[in-house]
């Protein structure tokens, strides 16, 4: 089985987002980079999947040549090949990153070297725009599932499921097929050192997209949302603080 | 008109969509439009439910082989339903299914589509805010299209019935299916066996991070949240760590909860784990280090090692019962 996964860089933040000045991205200056959570467990469920029936797990990227780091990492995480759809780095839409996409995985099939099924992060870390793997399907008139927590390969497709209250929903899918993937569908592997140094070595092909479409959503600036924290109340420094939470819990908030 | 899709349960719509109701309205207004809904499968009282909520006509998709979900097929419905009522904008609530259907809708339009939108300012173009990051950013944007198509944000918008409801008029929709369209479909719900309080529902959340060092450390906390009859919630890094399963991860890719009570142990306050807990009413947070951005967001604040006061906090709390 042939699987693409495709996955997305992003800054990586932490306890605040700090904006360059003139409020268009966050700044980078101290930052490292990293991909969607929903992206890493992609990759891992292509490798495991690679790993136990054959065939080849394939990490696609649509970004500046930085954007190596990531497609390393899932090589350093077992895929067989990376692939970077190289851009001036500056943001591409869903629609235009979608029609990217289709262009590569087309010309694959017209080679004969296909995919059989085209993995996808539920949505990007960043921009979130929930829909770039719906476009990608519709483009190439592929059966399509997003939001899923568990997958299993059987003999005629895939089984696919969705978390719903106390329970999941059940989907099944004829291959080839896309499937956007959430968090929690799997515990994605940590790559070992050695690992690393390998992908490093690994030659990432690169190919140039074509962009088709003017922006239909254009950003006008960033804004970080506010912040109605009010003052915190220090209850101590040690365990000698319970009776004052004990307090807290029994009169403030009522919950003893 | 404005057209939204609307997901509700044997007539009842969901929070998420009524969220949405409010935004749409304010929408239609702002084009001095009527506001109509789109749903599939007529459950009793979803015209009166969402009449209250300003929609003028509800479409009722009715055809055979959807009574289930099916995203292909509901966006071909109402893909089918834009082209016929020619709608200003269509909305949607930000959950699994208005992101997929919309999705598809504009993919099959060849329309731009805004997801977890906050407010819109319509017009020839519509400026909107919309979330970035899981709602750790806001994006001010500008969407154009012959057809503006936008999802939602869910727990943002307050929700607000109009004055004298009258009841919405309710319409059969037909639409023309192939076989195609109907060939990604729900086959069947699994109950799941879990027991305990599920996370989202959970009054009081006792979560632990990093900080609480293994798998077994975990008991001081589930001991505090049986005495409190509380769920167990976690950090990402406690899941990566392999001591707590995906399922109690709160933040941007794991819950969304909003408790009475958070009760954050050994967690530093990361923007991702902060989304998902910006609901809960009171933030107790337990961290050695004061500079935390837990601190920061807390309600209250315990600066001491979480191994010396859980167990501390637990005896106190069996004493009171006790003693009750
Ligand atoms: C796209 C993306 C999505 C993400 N989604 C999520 C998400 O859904 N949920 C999530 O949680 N994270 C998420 N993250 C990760 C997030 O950025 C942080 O890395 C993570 O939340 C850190 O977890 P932590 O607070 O447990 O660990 P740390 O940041 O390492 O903090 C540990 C804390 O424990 C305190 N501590 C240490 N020892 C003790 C002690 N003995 N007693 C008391 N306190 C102690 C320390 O002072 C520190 O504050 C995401 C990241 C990205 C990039
Ligand atoms: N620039 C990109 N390169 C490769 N894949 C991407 C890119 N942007 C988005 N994707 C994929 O599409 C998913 C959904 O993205 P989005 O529609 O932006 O929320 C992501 O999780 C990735 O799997």
């Amino acid at each position: 089985m042939n699987i693409l996964t495709c996955l997305k860089r992003v800054p990586e933040t932490g306890a605040k987002i700090v904006l360059t000045d003139d409020n268009q991205e966050i700044d980078t200056t101290n930052l490292g980079f990293t991909m969607s959570p929903h992206e890493e467990c992609a990759i891992e469920e292509a490798v495991q999947i690679v790993e136990g029936q054959g065939g080849t797990a394939t990490v696609l990227t649509l970004g500046s040549e930085e954007a190596t780091e990531q497609v390393r990492t899932g090589i350093a995480m077992q895929a067989d090949e990376g692939v970077l759809l190289e851009t001036d780095g500056s943001e591409w839409g869903p629609r235009n990153i979608a029609g990217a996409i289709a262009d590569f995985v087309r010309q694959r099939m017209e080679r004969g070297d296909g995919f059989d099924l085209l993995l996808f992060g539920n949505e990007s870390a960043d921009t979130g725009n929930y829909q770039v793997g719906v476009r990608v399907a519709n483009e190439l008139d592929l059966p399509c599932i997003t939001s899923i927590k568990d997958l299993e390969v059987t003999d005629d497709g895939v089984v696919a499921r969705r978390e719903i209250p106390r329970g999941s929903e059940v989907y099944e899918l004829d291959l080839p097929a896309v499937v956007a993937v959430k968090e929690g569908l799997n515990e994605p592997r940590y790559a070992s050192m050695r690992a690393r140094m390998q992908a490093r070595r690994q030659e990432v092909k690169r190919v140039t997209p074509e962009r088709r479409h003017e922006r239909g959503l254009e950003k006008l600036s960033l804004q970080s949302p506010e912040d109605d924290d009010g003052e915190t109340d220090i209850l101590g420094d040690s365990p000698d603080a319970v009776p004052a939470i004990m307090d807290v819990l029994e009169t403030d908030l009522e919950v003893l | 008109m404005i057209l939204s899709f609307v997901e509700h349960e044997d007539g009842k719509p969901e929070d998420s969509s009524v969220e949405m109701l409010t935004l749409a309205r304010d929408v239609a207004g702002q084009h001095d439009v009527p506001l109509e809904a789109v749903v599939f499968s007529a459950g009793e009282g979803v015209a009166e439910a969402v009449g209250a909520f300003g929609v003028e006509t509800v479409h009722v998709v009715d055809h055979d082989g959807i009574r289930d979900y099916a995203p292909e097929a509901w966006a071909e419905s109402v893909n089918q339903l834009v082209s016929e009522l020619e709608p200003e904008a269509v909305l949607a609530p930000g959950s699994e299914r208005g992101h997929e259907v919309l999705a598809h809708v504009a993919s099959k339009r060849g329309l731009p589509m805004a997801a977890n939108c906050l407010d819109v300012t319509a017009g020839e173009a519509y400026e909107l805010t919309r979330q970035r990051w899981g709602g750790t950013l806001l994006e001010n944007a500008r969407l154009t299209g012959e057809t503006k198509l936008l999802t939602v944000a869910p727990n943002e918008i307050s929700t607000e019935q109009i004055a004298d409801p009258n009841g919405a008029t309710t319409r059969e929709f037909q639409p023309t299916l192939a076989d195609e369209d109907l060939r990604v479909g729900l086959v069947e719900i699994e109950e799941s066996d879990e027991e305990g309080i599920p996370l989202g529902e959970a009054r009081i959340v006792v979560s632990g991070g990093r900080g609480v060092g293994s798998a077994e450390e975990f008991d001081k906390l589930e001991e505090l949240a049986d005495l409190l009859d509380a769920a167990i919630g976690s950090s990402r890094a406690a899941v990566n760590e392999g001591w707590r399963s995906h399922d109690d991860q709160v933040g941007q890719t794991g819950a969304k909860i909003s408790p009475t009570l958070y009760i954050p142990c050994g967690i530093s306050g990361a923007v991702q784990h902060m989304v998902g807990c910006k609901g809960a009413e009171n933030i107790l947070a337990i961290n050695t280090d004061p500079e935390a951005a837990i601190v920061d967001h807390a309600d209250y604040a315990v600066i001491a090692d979480l191994h010396e006061v859980v167990p501390a906090l637990n005896e106190a709390i069996r004493e009171q019962k006790d003693g009750a």
